[in-house]
């Protein structure tokens, strides 16, 4: 078997990132999520009235909408909605509130690239401005692989679309395990595995970000 | 899920309050909340906020056929989305009488006062025009939707670059923004609406309401105007019957706030050309303010690397082998396959070969072992009998033939 080894590159780092929280009046939480130029705007309405037909006995049903920046949602839209819902449900505690809806809405503000791990990263943010019980926190980090076999970490458009495979998981703070994962792409196993490892490591840096920006905001009381 | 329903007493509060010329905010009558426009890092995205209600403008162009009927003019299409983010009544893919109202407002505040030269859109007549398409979603509804949508759709439009076209005898070219320098749309004029509710029948009248007033008023009055005072549209509803003299004033008011807030626009516009002439980095991430408590943003950071291939070794080594795969699909017949163990399904193959009832002159062959990876082709024209299903013999078997004897499947 042909071992594919990724060399190490020089320049693996995260893009800048930052996140505004509770920047809209109306929802019960909400972030913002800027990484290098791609933005999102998270907003989570909940624990709130279900509709009958929706309504799930013992828990709180989940429902994630993505707003495209133009035209209406298309598949493409829902697949991503899976991923991030998927996600949420597997860290939240949602048997805490029976027969509830809670509504998360992401609205794509600008795509350049690494669009799936700025959504979980929005969504995770808007999660803890409102208030809901989690088991743990979660991030999403992308990586790519590009023709020469290096890994890039937190791609630009202009890099996913010369690189052969992308790969983005959501990673959890309590064990650093990957909660979701979604590719594109062809890669080996031992790739694979590199990838993970890569994203494990710079999850490190988003969960500090999220404890620095917690911390930052209840840093003075009301 | 349902929006929370307004109390009696909150009704009968801000009523009072407005029969004293009281608003919530501490307001004027004639007073606009702040107006804060934002740019996005590509050309025709626009960020406003009026007071709390904010939207989000996205304006995006394509080469599409133009109308039979005006074939060399180009189209414009505006969509507002009531986003379920902007308030909790509003609900996904659901076309509310609100959507409907403003989607209308705005298609007869811009595309029927002319405000765009379409003209200068078409490419090739009768052939290919530009499609400008408006997509406004409303992030945050604090009362005003239209106000603020209106100015985000002219400023987004003032704001947008088509890309650069050129025709050379047959042939069309579309340059990227690379290549040439996109060009802006020529803009006629900019209608800006401006919202006048009213209460107790008419009676008492306030500017740019908010989400509590907007739930208690009669009605509202829509007018809206160009800084040259022209009136582009006006739209009265809830029933309230007005005096000639009330919308004449309104009109005044109007033209004043409109006049106030085309400046602001034209600041905008210009502080933004001037921040991308000089190269800074423009988009939502600027105008995020750092002072805030609630922000925070931190630089590009290095990924560390350095043991990740011997951790990724580590994993695969202690990793289980992967399971068996499984033998390669059975083909009963074309289009059907048959994965892992059980019973041989012969279902609708029966009446197949009955049909084929040729005389196949068969040699005697020693039963080949199938290797595995093999895909197991089981077609008339091969020697094994295959039984059909029946509860006393349901193994298959492969048997055979003798010369002369025909393949065709023998029920029992």
């Amino acid at each position: 078997m042909i071992a594919m080894e990724v060399r190490k590159s020089s320049d693996v780092s995260l893009r800048e990132f930052g996140c505004e929280q509770n920047l809209l009046s109306r929802p019960d939480g909400s972030a913002s999520f800027v990484q290098g130029d791609t933005s999102v705007l998270a907003g989570m309405y909940g624990p709130a009235e279900v509709k009958v037909s929706k309504e799930i006995y013992d828990r709180a049903t989940l429902e994630v909408l993505i707003q495209p920046k133009v035209g209406l949602p298309s598949v493409r839209e829902r697949s991503l909605e899976q991923c991030v819902r998927e996600t949420c449900e597997a860290s939240l505690l949602s048997f805490l509130y029976p027969r509830s809806s809670l509504t998360l809405i992401l609205q794509v503000v600008h795509d350049d690239g690494s669009l799936l791990s700025c959504l979980l990263n929005g969504a995770c943010m808007a999660l803890m401005d409102a208030g809901l019980p989690m088991s743990c926190l979660f991030c999403g980090v992308t990586c790519a692989i590009n023709a020469d076999g290096e890994i890039i970490t937190d791609p630009t458009a202009a890099q996913e679309k010369q690189c052969r495979a992308i790969l983005t998981f959501a990673i959890d703070s309590t064990d650093r395990k990957v909660m979701m994962s979604s590719t594109r792409g062809s890669f080996s196993v031992h790739e694979l595995q590199e990838c993970i490892a890569v994203c494990q490591k710079a999850s490190e840096k988003l969960f500090k970000f999220y404890r620095d920006s917690v911390q930052r905001r209840y840093s003075k009381t009301v | 899920m349902k929006d929370t329903p307004l109390s009696n007493c909150e009704r009968d509060f801000l009523l009072k309050a407005i029969e004293e010329k009281k608003r919530l905010d501490g307001r004027q009558t004639y007073d606009y909340r702040n107006i804060k426009i934002t740019f996005g890092t590509d050309y025709g995205c626009c960020f406003v906020d009026l007071g709390k209600t904010r939207v989000m403008a996205q304006v995006s162009c394509e080469l599409v056929a133009p109308k039979e009927s005006r074939p060399n003019e180009g189209v414009l299409f505006f969509n507002i989305e009531l986003s379920p983010m902007a308030s909790p009544a509003f609900e996904q893919g659901r076309q509310s009488e609100l959507s409907v109202k403003l989607n209308r407002q705005l298609e007869r505040c811009f595309r029927n006062s002319k405000c765009i030269d379409t003209e200068s859109l078409c490419v090739v007549s009768g052939e290919k025009v530009w499609q400008i398409r408006v997509d406004v979603h409303t992030l945050n509804h604090d009362g005003n939707l239209m106000d603020a949508a209106t100015v985000a759709a002219i400023t987004a439009l003032c704001h947008f670059r088509r890309p650069d076209v050129s025709i050379q005898g047959e042939e069309i070219t579309v340059y990227t923004p690379e290549e040439r320098e996109p060009i802006p749309l020529s803009i006629y004029h900019m209608p800006i609406s401006v919202s006048f509710s009213f209460f107790q029948q008419g009676t008492y009248l306030l500017v740019d309401p908010c989400e509590r007033e907007e739930r208690v008023m009669d009605g509202l009055l829509m007018i809206a105007m160009n800084k040259h005072r022209e009136i582009c549209s006006i739209q009265s509803s809830g029933g309230i019957m007005l005096l000639k003299e009330q919308v004449l004033r309104c009109s005044k008011i109007a033209s004043v706030k409109v006049s106030e807030i085309t400046t602001l626009i034209g600041k905008a516009l210009e502080n933004d050309k001037k921040a991308r002439k000089a190269g800074e980095k423009c988009g939502f991430a600027e105008s995020m303010s750092q002072e805030r408590i609630t922000t925070l943003i931190v630089d590009e950071t290095p990924v560390e690397m350095t043991d990740v291939v011997e951790q990724a070794d580590d994993i695969i080594k202690n990793s289980k082998a992967p399971p068996e795969t499984p033998s390669s699909p059975v083909v009963p017949a074309p289009g059907v396959g048959q994965v892992g163990q059980g019973l041989q399904n012969s279902w609708g193959l029966e009446e197949q070969d009955s049909e084929e009832e040729e005389d196949m002159v068969v040699e005697v062959q020693p039963k080949k072992k199938i290797a595995k990876g093999d895909i197991v082709e089981i077609s008339d024209s091969e020697e094994d009998e295959v039984v059909i299903l029946q509860p006393e013999a349901p193994v298959k078997k492969s048997t055979a033939h003798q010369k002369g004897a025909t393949t065709s499947k023998k029920k029992k």
